[in-house]
């Protein structure tokens, strides 16, 4: 590398069905936020700046799932207009918590909420952005994690391969010399078929995992399932557990599936 | 050789000998409840220890409970071994940092302080003499491993009871812990008001400390005492893991049906490896920052349960979770043995207690030896 650097990759913060709180960990990112925005070309960011330039982009990080017919198909020119597309976020990833829609009729849920239901325009399911166009990196979380947002964007300012962990919770917790909330306390915990990336958070404070990151790199929810009802798990309450924020994460959805109640 | 000073200590003598280490600069690490289980964490006096408190084991299971004869060391083994304080989970080996047109590499620090672990227990000293083996014997030594093992002071405590998960015995690594590696090897006797410790000091450095606890003489009755305490621990362990041809009978078994009825209830967490005193597979990660003008590279405790353990160019060599447990158990009784003389497994039985689906290495072991077929059986 010389240090007389190329020129800065142009970067678009793109938001579809979403929360904002992943866009919001990039600005939060404190002590790396002005190196960061040193060295990218921050060419759209609503939610941070005034730059609404169009594409083509270098890298677009993409926030939402896709519920509206409009999003459809707006996802399908960004990626057309993005050299590398990396999905930021659980929406993006697994559609987010919005996806327990999916199991239900969203029209009815229209008529009950709107005034003038009219008006609304929306998808009967809400799906990853991987369900619509290739995507090149998929960030877990919810929210994403500020630092394994930095490492991905210096990862690939560096061309390098980021360091972002597949394997479960477990090691992060361990790692970190937490005792484990489940065999010790007897808590439900989704840890051991969840990826790692949150640090290991709630067990750190003694709270079982709520699955944040969506399904580690092989979960073997049947397994696991078959000791949350042996620690006294109802059917329902596992089917609740493996329908949080990732609930669309096909590996979760079927595991929700095979205990709800019929 | 120097002579093998054996004495008596009253109970509330422990505080002594942890204030004594702290004068000599020692940072003492010991046993300390916190979060429901016992922990090995730098401790400041005796209130530190767990003393009244007592833990019930089984597969994927572990609760503190208290007991009321003011034990010091009357629990087992908690979650973790003392493998985090001489081979930690996460070590920066170094930086390179960017300066002048040239980039300067600092590091790394190696771990310097004197320090004192108190309540090894015999199966421990097992795991930290494999893990010597590994680390500082074979064709490359680690300078940091070296470093934070190097002058440690142990005293070790002899195990007067077994959990339900414990199985050193059948491995011959404990309950008595071996005068090796250690400096002070204390048998805990309590029965009613009549508390107090058998003192064994192994070498100079122990003599010399167990000198300043006004230790009393002790008497063939006390050794005999402290011996029958730690014999019916061996004779109450439940679990086992036979040795004889068991090498030659995993070898055999590769394909037992076996290892596809543990893959199915295993959860590739990586939870036995991280708390396997033994256990010693690490990965590196390199990190640059933004700007590009600093990168670190981190060593971390790694598992052969991940996908990405044994990725090499073109993906995992391991790609099912069957093939994963088989590495891991296969190492643990079988190939280390070809790699070191000995088992990987000391009996620790960390592995059992602390897998959130309670899978048990010793019952696996079994099943695949007793049960021996050809793998072309269908279940």
């Amino acid at each position: 590398m010389s240090s007389e650097r190329k020129k800065k990759p142009s970067v678009a913060v793109v938001k579809f069905a979403s929360c904002d709180g992943c866009q919001l960990s990039l600005l939060d990112a404190e002590d790396e936020l002005l190196a960061v925005a040193g060295a990218i070309d921050i060419a759209y960011f609503p939610e941070a700046s005034r730059a609404m330039r169009g594409g083509p982009y270098d890298i677009a990080l993409v926030e939402g799932s896709i519920t509206t017919h409009e999003d459809a198909e707006r996802i399908h020119n960004l990626r057309r207009q993005s050299r590398t597309l990396v999905t930021i976020g659980a929406c993006a990833t697994s559609g987010g918590i919005q996806a327990l829609r999916n199991w239900k009729d969203v029209d009815e849920f229209v008529r009950v909420v709107y005034a003038t239901p009219q008006f609304v325009s929306t998808l009967k399911l809400s799906t990853p952005v991987a369900e619509h166009v290739p995507v090149d990196f998929e960030l877990r979380g919810c929210p994403i994690d500020k630092h394994q947002l930095v490492e991905l964007i210096a990862a690939t300012l560096a061309g390098r391969k980021p360091n972002i962990p597949t394997y479960s919770v477990c090691i992060e917790c361990k790692r970190n010399a937490n005792v484990c909330v489940a065999v010790a306390r007897g808590t439900p915990c989704l840890g051991p078929v969840t990826q790692a990336g949150c640090g290991a958070l709630c067990p750190a404070f003694d709270r079982g995992c709520y699955g944040c990151y969506g399904p580690m790199e092989s979960p073997n929810t049947g397994s696991l399932a078959a000791q949350l009802r042996v620690m006294g798990q109802s059917d329902a309450e596992i089917s609740r557990a493996f329908r949080g924020f990732n609930a669309w994460a096909w590996q979760f959805r079927k595991a929700s599936e095979e205990h709800e109640r019929t | 050789m120097p002579e093998r000073k054996r004495t008596r200590l009253a109970a509330e003598r422990v505080a002594d000998l942890i204030q004594t280490l702290a004068g000599r600069g020692y940072t003492v690490i010991g046993p300390t409840v916190r979060d429901g289980a016992v922990v090995y964490e730098e401790i400041a006096d005796a209130q530190d220890l767990p003393r009244g408190w007592t833990d019930r084991q089984e597969p994927g299971r572990y609760r503190l409970e208290p007991r009321a004869d003011g034990a010091w060391f009357g629990y087992n083994l908690g979650p973790q071994s003392w493998k985090r304080h001489l081979f930690p989970p996460q070590t920066k080996l170094f930086t390179a940092e960017r300066a002048d047109g040239l980039f300067r590499i600092l590091g790394p620090e190696a771990e310097r302080r004197p320090r004192a672990f108190i309540g090894v227990r015999a199966c421990e000293l097992a795991a930290i003499a494999a893990q010597d083996q590994v680390l500082l014997e074979g064709p490359f030594r680690d300078g940091l491993y070296a470093a934070r093992r190097e002058g440690v002071f142990i005293v070790a405590v002899s195990c007067t009871l077994a959990a339900p998960t414990c199985f050193c015995a059948s491995l011959g690594t404990g309950p008595q812990a071996p005068g090796e590696l250690c400096d002070i090897v204390l048998t805990e006797v309590v029965n009613g008001a009549d508390h107090w410790f058998l003192a064994e000091a192994e070498g100079a450095r122990g003599a010399e400390v167990l000198d300043r606890l006004a230790a009393e003489p002790c008497t063939e009755d006390d050794s005999r005492r402290a011996g029958a305490a730690v014999y019916a621990a061996a004779q109450s362990q439940t679990r086992r893991v036979d040795c004889d041809g068991l090498r030659e009978a995993l070898e055999d078994n590769f394909e037992h049906d076996r290892w596809d009825a543990v893959a199915r209830r295993c959860l590739a967490c990586g939870n036995c490896t991280m708390v396997c005193p033994t256990c010693f597979c690490t990965t590196m990660e390199d990190f640059s920052d933004v700007e590009g003008s600093r990168a670190e590279r981190w060593r971390r405790w790694d598992s052969c349960f991940t996908a990405t353990f044994s990725y090499i160019h073109g993906g995992s060599v391991r790609t099912s979770v069957k093939a994963r447990y088989r590495q891991w158990l296969m190492h643990k009784l079988a190939t280390w043995i070809d790699q070191f003389g000995t088992p990987g497994c000391v009996g620790c039985g960390r592995c059992i207690t602390w897998c959130p689906v309670g899978i048990d290495l010793t019952e696996e072991a079994r099943a695949i030896c007793r049960d021996g077929n050809d793998g072309n059986t269908v279940a």
